[in-house]
């Protein structure tokens, strides 16, 4: 069962990659590319039914299931949404069906690899994971060629690689400490053996691995002041990826770091993992938040967005126990959901409009009243009003944080309202008002946008029960 | 033993003194030169460790740095920039002396970090720490200082010889040298392959700055 659907995750994809590459119809590429990732997403529902186990190279618990599951569900989604964006790229030129080859294969290639980070057992293989994701991701970042894109690709790659180098560092780091106790050899980079050995190992040491880790894979989560590459990456690239960019990727970075700080919570000597993850994000709140007001590119507004709640995610983990973890599960789920939810509605828009200067899309009420209501609804689900997911798991965030840390609290708190302003004001501008320029008509699928804010506006109302017991199994899990 | 030992801290110390040698090139090809002997001293550091340590496979790794980023990737550079007619100096964001003398406190900075934490039964870890990390921080402060995007590569490849260095120094560590040397095959296409010439086609230089001002949030 277990290999079943560790094949459906990480070896039909790849075969399908050398597939997608070979094929030239984009047509048929993008259906296999649809096909792939539900075989991906049917693979991760039958995980659930799989024992938990720490093995040699896979290490299955009910913290990453819950990722895998998440992760292939918006990336079966995107796929959707992809298929028949792109279709208007090619009809505007800005896409060839030869570089949509190469987009598709390298579609599936992210997807696979995220799956390998997550599942993985290995320290190593969980970098490698990491990096060839980040890799694929910066070729389609700069696939549409314009100056634009190749900066933001190169920024991308340039900062990214810098990033994932201090991982890797960090990686040897915590292997030569595990190495002094658990021996030479795989087992010294096992995450379950480094988890339950954590006692035993030197504590300025692991402290030392910890910190590289930390602003390696921060990196690779957004988090200021290390999310220069983040906002021109999600701006230049398909807005397909900017959805998996923000919904995805962001998240296994963060799962990486969460590994290393379940590692750290096992040696009570180390330097407290928790609080520079706090400090971290909610720097990464108020910073995004403020940058908000200023923005002129809707895609760059979203991007911002991603960094303020990736610094509230980090702020929750950091913070620790069953609450706040559960809190931070939640909001990470509402946040993958909703986000790629606003960038399908955001493709929509631009490819309508033919621009993503804020200042071209005015009037959307007018031109376009469904594209309206679905971006109204999404950055509404985003800023945090009731009766939607975002809603919950931020209340949940704040008031886990009053209890215990009511300064930090109210920082949090002013963060949270400040962003909203930010939002509501672009929101106001992009909806209301005469309508100017362009206006064309949207051929790309609404489903996918529909289903993901159909799915945030439930958990607000109503969070499964099931659901909830998987939070709470997880945030223990997560200590 | 300790000649071992002794062997293996010239061989890291060699690495490290010539990523201060990258520090200052003013010319593409003086610098490619200086990379290139990098890369052959970290050819034997690591051929070194293969064998004091026994490890064979670490060999490969070894005569990979010699033949890929030894050879192969500095004559390709020069090919490139002959091919593209690039200008041939390099204009440092900082003064070479303020650069030289960063990368003096970058290097203190790792040793102060590096050895009152490590305390390793051999030492020989410790020692290989400080310096893999100094070549690490040397190969960023590279990366900062030049806004050439060919000295951003060199930058970040020598970062990369730090990172091989570290990796071969963890005794026994699986997996890794393997995936690194992939790795820096993989940089070498992407950065051959898509970038510089993609960069090419549509700038006339090959300057970074020249793309900053592309920005979407430009006012």
């Amino acid at each position: 069962m277990t290999t079943f659907a560790l094949i459906l995750i990480l070896v039909v994809p790849v075969i399908g990659m050398a597939l997608l590459a070979l094929i030239a119809n984009y047509r048929i590429g993008s259906t296999l590319n649809v096909l792939l990732s539900a075989t991906a997403f049917a693979g991760a529902c039958l995980l659930f039914w799989a024992p938990m186990q720490a093995g040699r190279f896979f290490l299955i618990d009910s913290f990453n299931i819950y990722l895998v599951a998440l992760n292939s569900f918006v990336g079966l989604t995107t796929s959707i949404f992809s298929a028949t964006y792109i279709a208007h790229e090619l009809e505007k030129g800005t896409l060839t069906p030869k570089s949509l080859r190469f987009y598709h294969a390298l579609y599936q290639a992210m997807m696979t690899f995220m799956g390998l980070a997550l599942l993985t057992n290995n320290l190593g293989l969980m970098w490698v994971g990491i990096e060839i994701a980040t890799l694929s991701t910066v070729v389609m970042v700069g696939i549409y060629r314009t100056p634009q894109a190749i900066e933001a690709a190169w920024k991308y790659f340039i900062l990214g690689s810098v990033g994932i180098a201090l991982a890797f560092f960090g990686t040897i780091l915590l292997y030569l400490t595990a190495e002094s106790v658990l021996g030479e050899g795989v087992p010294a980079m096992t995450l379950s053996n480094l988890q339950s050995n954590a006692a035993q190992f030197d504590p300025a040491l692991l402290s030392l691995a910890f910190v590289f880790l930390l602003v390696g894979y921060g990196t690779k989560v957004g988090l200021a002041p290390l999310h220069a590459w983040l906002p021109d990456a999600h701006a230049e690239g398909p807005t397909p990826i900017s959805a998996v960019l923000s919904g995805l990727l962001l998240n296994v970075a963060l799962y990486a770091v969460l590994r290393i700080k379940m590692i750290m919570a096992g040696n009570p000597d180390t330097i407290p993992a928790g609080l520079a993850m706090m400090i971290m994000g909610l720097t990464s709140l108020i910073f995004a938040a403020v940058m908000l007001y200023r923005r002129r590119d809707i895609k760059r507004l979203f991007a911002y967005s991603s960094i303020e709640h990736m610094g509230i995610i980090t702020f929750a983990f950091g913070m620790g126990g069953p609450l706040a973890n559960f809190a931070g599960l939640l909001h990470m789920t509402m946040h993958s959901l909703t986000k790629s939810g606003i960038f399908f509605a955001v493709g929509h828009i631009v490819q309508a409009k033919g621009t993503q200067k804020m200042s071209g899309i005015t009037g959307l009420a007018k031109s376009h009243p469904s594209l309206a209501w679905a971006l109204g609804i999404g950055v509404l689900a985003i800023a945090g009003v009731p009766p939607f997911g975002v809603f919950t798991s931020e209340f949940l965030v704040v008031t886990t944080t009053f209890a215990r840390q009511p300064v930090l609290a109210m920082i949090l708190a002013l963060g949270i309202i400040v962003a909203f302003g930010a939002l509501l004001m672009h929101l106001q501008k992009l909806l209301f008002g005469e309508p100017g320029g362009e206006s064309h008509k949207v051929k790309a699928s609404a489903l996918p946008m529909f289903i993901h804010f159909a799915l945030v506006l439930l958990a607000g109302l109503w969070l499964p029960p099931i659901l909830v017991e998987w939070f709470k199994q997880v945030a223990e899990v997560l200590g | 033993m300790e000649t071992s030992i002794d062997i293996s801290h010239f061989l890291a110390g060699a690495v490290l003194a010539l990523s201060f040698v990258l520090l200052y090139q003013a010319r593409l090809f003086a610098l490619f030169n200086a990379f290139a002997m990098q890369s052959i001293a970290l050819a034997m550091a690591v051929g070194w460790q293969a064998y004091s340590q026994g490890a064979s496979h670490l060999y490969i790794t070894a005569a990979l740095a010699l033949v890929m980023k030894g050879m192969l990737i500095p004559g390709a550079l020069r090919w490139v920039v002959v091919k593209m007619g690039i200008h041939r100096q390099i204009d440092p964001v900082v003064s070479v002396n303020l650069t030289l003398l960063l990368g003096v406190f970058l290097v203190i900075l790792s040793i102060m970090v590096v050895f009152p934490v490590a305390k390793m039964e051999g030492g020989i870890a410790r020692e290989d720490l400080a310096f893999a990390l100094s070549i690490i921080l040397l190969g960023m402060l590279m990366m900062i200082t030049r806004r050439n995007a060919i000295g951003q590569v060199i930058g970040f490849m020598s970062l990369e010889n730090g990172l091989i260095l570290a990796a071969t120094g963890a005794k026994g560590m699986p997996l890794v040298v393997e995936i690194s040397v992939a790795f820096s095959v993989l940089i070498a296409f992407f950065v051959f392959g898509v970038f510089i010439f993609r960069i090419r086609e549509h700038f006339d230089t090959i300057d970074v700055d020249a793309l900053s001002e592309m920005r979407g949030d430009a006012e």
